[in-house]
């Protein structure tokens, strides 16, 4: 079942635990013991909307930022990923396999604001070799979900 | 002048068209209707098999198959049924590749009926069994199954519509619409009354992969009726490939033999690159049809519970993809609860007399649809239903 829930939930956050329990099978106390077991855990991390960015007007930046960083004796990138972390401009934080090392996401007020956060916050952080800023210009798809609205029901209503 | 009445073929004429053929023409043209009308999946064909075809597209030439379909994708039907329902085919001499299970079924229907000879339609049922019948000079009987007996058709039902005419028997399970399914048990019991009588089945087991909690047993697999069975079924429902127009029939050597003829005249083969494709869904795709097997058991629960919920009671089906809650509470008949429905709130389902008249008092919904649409259209209907007993309150 904790597969099946965790799945329902990144669909929708919102399902109430009655509706959950009829889409699993499951009793309403079930869904709600198994809920607060997740995040107790720390497999539930939180719930957040999905917003369409266009659709609000405070004209917020996102970019992502690519890192190439030395990793350090003993402790890798743990320790730069951490500092970085603990960034309230940033967004998510990743260490990659690749050209690079961390994706870093920073959501700004304005261009000139990330601008400053890279080159006085990110890139004299000690061991980052290099950085690239790439600007989002729009969002299509996020966490699943077609941000542009669904795709036309293009099925015919007919009986053959 | 031609006079067209006198041209056409009178059985053709008789042939009705679909009795709620107002209706659908109503829904198909308003804006903004949120369906629940379709008898097709939502889903995508799974990747692997899109693949294959524009692997075959890009490197074989698309030219006509053997008439009974390619050889090695009626191994892989014969292998997937024995695997799967552990029943056997001959994939040389049993097997027939078709234009979906829709040809199957006219194929069968063809080999099998002489003038006046009575074919057992269990009702309700897909819209097609009746007009072929009748266009071969056949008499169909419906033999209507009732929701306490959650749409199964029991012995004795069977027995009370047998006589010495009846020719065959048609047998829709996992049930469009219901949603029914027949359990060995329940399969026994059919079969026990057929085993001394030369009658033949048509088992349409189209939706017989989506079943929920149980798994489908086939008819075939029932001792002694295999013989007697002509096993149709198809890639449309499960494995969601709908345009790709492919389906089969398995049937004891005799009478594939004789559908095969009628097959090879009016329709050459199925079409080849669908057949190439096909294989790939057989052998490869078990996980994927599991998945959507579980997305749709997640719908279902919803509309049951919903249906019960707002006052139109839903017994619970365990097969294909479709609830059928009764709306007899509401004092309308099934195609007036349609149309107004329709006009009140803009959802569609369809009524339920659409698949025989002991359909009446139902609707059929569909839940080849996100979950985020059934739960719109089920808070419609729910305030649909809310404004009905109101007002049948303030008639009183």
């Amino acid at each position: 079942m904790k597969n099946k829930l965790i799945s329902l939930l990144r669909q929708d956050a919102r399902l109430s635990n009655q509706q959950l329990a009829v889409m699993l099978g499951a009793t309403e106390k079930e869904i709600e013991e198994e809920i607060q077991h997740l995040e107790k855990e720390g497999v539930i991390m939180g719930y957040s909307a999905i917003v369409n960015e266009d659709k609000i007007d405070d004209d917020k930046v996102t970019a992502i930022i690519e890192l190439r960083v030395t990793p350090q004796k003993d402790c890798g990138f743990e320790e730069i990923a951490k500092t970085i972390t603990a960034y309230e401009e940033v967004e998510s934080l990743a260490l990659m396999a690749g050209a690079y090392d961390l994706a870093v996401t920073v959501k700004g007020d304005n261009v000139k604001d990330i601008a400053m956060f890279v080159s006085q916050r990110l890139a004299p952080l000690s061991g980052v070799l290099s950085t690239a800023t790439h600007f989002v210009l729009k969002t299509y798809k996020d966490k699943g979900i077609c941000i542009d609205g669904e795709e036309k029901d293009e099925r015919n209503f007919f009986l053959p | 002048m031609t006079n067209y009445e006198s041209v056409l073929s009178e059985k053709v004429k008789e042939m009705k068209p679909s009795g709620i053929r107002k209706f659908f023409d109503l829904a198909a043209n308003m804006e903004g209707v949120i369906s629940l009308g379709v008898g097709e999946p939502d889903f995508q064909t799974p990747w692997l098999i899109r693949k294959k075809a524009l692997d075959v597209l890009e490197k074989k030439r698309m030219i006509y198959s053997s008439n009974q379909g390619l050889a090695e994708l009626r191994e892989c039907i014969s292998e997937y049924l024995q695997r799967k329902y552990n029943i056997k085919y001959d994939p040389v001499s049993e097997v027939v590749v078709t234009v979906g299970g829709s040809e199957a079924i006219d194929l069968a229907i063809r080999a099998l009926v002489n003038p006046d000879d009575e074919v057992l339609i269990v009702e309700p049922s897909f819209v097609c069994y009746k007009p072929i019948v009748e266009l071969m000079h056949g008499v169909a009987v419906p033999i209507p199954t009732k929701e306490e007996n959650k749409f199964k058709l029991t012995p004795e039902e069977l027995k009370s519509h047998i006589t010495d005419k009846t020719k065959l028997l048609i047998l829709p399970y996992p049930n469009n619409p219901t949603g029914g399914i027949m359990t060995r048990e329940d399969l026994e019991a059919i079969a026990d009354v057929l085993r001394d009588t030369n009658i033949m089945v048509l088992s349409d087991e189209i939706y017989s992969e989506l079943t929920y909690g149980r798994k489908h047993c086939s008819f075939a697999e029932i001792p002694g009726m295999h013989e007697r069975t002509i096993y149709v079924s198809g890639f449309s429902k499960a494995f969601a490939m709908t345009g790709w127009r492919l389906g089969y029939l398995c049937a004891p050597q005799p009478i594939a033999a004789q559908m095969l003829k009628i097959h090879q005249y009016a329709i050459m083969c199925a079409p080849t690159m669908s057949q190439y494709a096909a294989m790939v869904a057989l052998k490869e795709c078990d996980n994927e049809v599991q998945k959507m097997v579980e997305e749709y058991n997640v719908r279902r629960r919803i509309l049951v519970d919903g249906f019960n919920r707002i006052g139109l009671t839903c017994f619970e089906p365990e097969g294909a993809f479709y609830v059928f809650p009764c709306i007899r509470s509401t004092n309308m008949s099934s195609e007036e609860f349609c149309e107004r429905l329709l006009e009140e709130k803009k959802v569609a389902v369809v009524p339920g007399n659409a698949f025989g008249e002991s359909g009446e008092g139902f609707v059929r919904v569909s839940y080849a649809y996100s979950l985020k649409h059934l739960r719109q259209a089920l808070e419609c209907i729910e305030d649909f239903v809310k404004n009905c007993i109101e007002q049948k309150k303030e008639n009183v």
